[in-house]
């Protein structure tokens, strides 16, 4: 009832644990597969080791409205990663390789070493909004977005999937960019910040930060709405799902499935399991037999 | 979101450390922590040492955060998010405390909710042992690695000898890694429950960002306080993980 196929790749569920949560450590991943995830993506790698950001490196919204986050980055570089993916992919789910760079060359590289590593797919960073040089900044060029997508896809045999940033007035024109992907991954965190009356200063000490979570789901469901009218590319949705009914929201926008992030702070590790209950019950509800059923249903032509 | 709260009462407790008093309405347990931000300078996760509405943290210096807490004086403000995590949790029976160096600042509310605790307070040397007269309800021991203060020796060699002679429901201990995997050890071979409380670099503290992960499990939502899982736990003063999260 629950299964879905993305680019021939299954999923027991159509919940994919979002890139940037909980992926650094293969036993975290692990965990997360055995706690019902129907995929993971892995923490944003690069070529080399990196720190990030110094603390604080996230501001917590009240009210479960959502959180900022600038991690910066953070990632023990591909060479080091191997040995994660080694663990996490003993989950037995699928594991999608998330890359950042800042040229085709080297997004193809990295991709090229995920694949090597075993993913099952790739996903490219091209929406950090807190990272100079990577992320967004590389995902609202249009030029270097299609370069890379291309490198990519000549590189590597396994389904590359596309992370665009919605901190653009023109998703369309990059989507179209990355027409080549073999998915688009919508939403990435808005760009956001924090101040601290008391202190007078930014909260978080990159002063720019990514809003995730409950708050944004209306901008990634327009997303994924908007692009499905104009695109056949399969795409993920993500951006604040923490119920069965938000997935649901994002698949009748034509989402094929979705991610999940900062549920995890609210509902615990548990979240997965959980919200493809929700689900089930819901298309049981409706009589609806398989999740896919739902992929662009609430699209009106 | 932080809330500002404002330190009320500075003491000094041994060689760098330091009691911050302050006011705050939350109501933590034993082995919970908070982060603490300094404007500016840093946040970091500090676990609370004095329960009740004058509350405390224990800070041994030891980087640039904790060393400009030390610089603040009364009337200087913490922004404070919190009570975050799992602490210890109490059962009846004998219970044997083991704190080593800074640990002590985790232990000591717990201790004061025990009935009549036996305490081992240890560290390097005499000038770093940490609240040797603060306990009157706990048969407290002292232990130096260099003799300086009571037995002369490791805290888990004292632990092992009154674990010879005593039968104890429960181990609770908080310390250096090292320290923690001898007492694990020790609860394995006693065959003695075991509650203790681990450190690692932490980012976010809110059980999102996997920087102080071990194996698995994340010290600032799943612990800081761990029990059974000890014992499976193979990175367990063995492997750390630096801030990019590659394991050192």
């Amino acid at each position: 009832m629950l299964s879905v196929s993305v680019n021939g790749i299954q999923f027991r569920n159509p919940l994919i644990l979002a890139s940037g949560i909980l992926d650094e450590s293969g036993a975290t991943m692990l965990r997360i597969a055995r706690a019902g995830a129907g995929g993971i993506v892995t923490k944003s790698v690069g070529a080399k080791e990196r720190a990030g950001y110094g603390n604080p490196v996230v501001y917590e919204l009240p009210h479960e409205r959502g959180i900022i986050n600038a991690i910066g980055l953070a990632n023990p570089g591909i060479d080091a990663y191997g040995e994660e993916l080694r663990i996490a992919l003993q989950g037995g789910v699928p594991i999608i390789g998330s890359v950042f760079g800042s040229t085709a060359e080297e997004f193809a590289a990295l991709a090229k070493k995920m694949e090597e590593y075993g993913v099952h797919a790739v996903e490219l960073n091209l929406s950090c909004p807190h990272a100079s040089g990577y992320g967004m900044e590389v995902g609202v060029d249009k030029k270097l977005v299609r370069e890379i997508v291309s490198a990519v896809k000549s590189e590597v045999q396994v389904p590359v999937w596309a992370k665009l940033t919605p901190n653009t007035h023109d998703l369309r024109g990059i989507a179209a960019a990355a027409e080549d992907a073999d998915a688009f991954v919508l939403i990435n965190t808005v760009r956001g910040m924090a101040i601290d009356i008391n202190a007078r200063r930014p909260v978080l000490s990159n002063a720019y930060g990514g809003l995730s979570g409950p708050c944004i789901k209306p901008v990634g469901v327009r997303a994924v709405y908007e692009i499905a009218r104009e695109f056949d590319t399969p795409i993920i949705g993500v951006g604040g799902i923490t119920t069965g009914e938000d997935a649901i929201e994002y698949m009748m926008a034509g989402a094929s499935a979705v991610q999940i992030g900062t549920a995890i702070l609210y509902r615990g590790i548990n979240a997965f399991r959980e919200i493809a209950g929700e689900i089930e019950s819901w298309l049981i509800e409706n009589g609806i037999e398989k999740v896919s059923e739902l992929v662009g249903m609430a699209q009106v032509r | 979101m932080y809330r500002v709260v404002k330190i009320e009462e500075i003491i000094d407790e041994a060689k760098d450390i330091k009691t911050f008093k302050f006011r705050d309405s939350s109501s933590p347990l034993p082995g919970q922590f908070y982060m603490v931000w300094l404007p500016g300078i840093d946040e970091f996760p500090m676990s609370i040492s004095h329960i009740g509405v004058m509350k405390g943290f224990t800070v041994k210096k030891i980087g640039a955060g904790t060393s400009a807490m030390h610089a603040l004086n009364p009337g200087d403000k913490l922004w404070i998010r919190g009570p975050y995590g799992r602490g210890f949790e109490i059962v009846d029976g004998t219970a044997l405390v083991v704190g080593g160096g800074s640990g002590m600042a985790t232990l000591a509310p717990l201790i004061e909710s025990l009935p009549e605790p036996d305490v081992i307070i240890a560290a390097r040397t005499a000038d770093e042992l940490l609240f040797t007269n603060r306990f009157k309800n706990a048969n407290v021991h002292l232990a130096t690695d260099d003799g300086s203060a009571g037995f002369k020796g490791f805290a888990t060699q004292l632990a092992a000898k009154m674990l010879d002679e005593k039968k104890y429901e429960m181990i609770y201990t908080c310390g250096p890694e090292p320290m923690l995997l001898g007492m694990v050890e020790l609860a394995r071979r006693y065959d003695v429950k075991i509650q203790a409380s681990l450190e690692r670099l932490m980012k976010c503290g809110i059980g999102i960002c996997d920087s102080c992960s071990i194996n698995g499990y994340r010290v600032c939502v799943d612990g800081p306080v761990f029990s059974e899982e000890l014992f499976s736990m193979d990175e367990l003063g063995r492997v750390r993980r630096g801030p990019s999260g590659k394991k050192m």
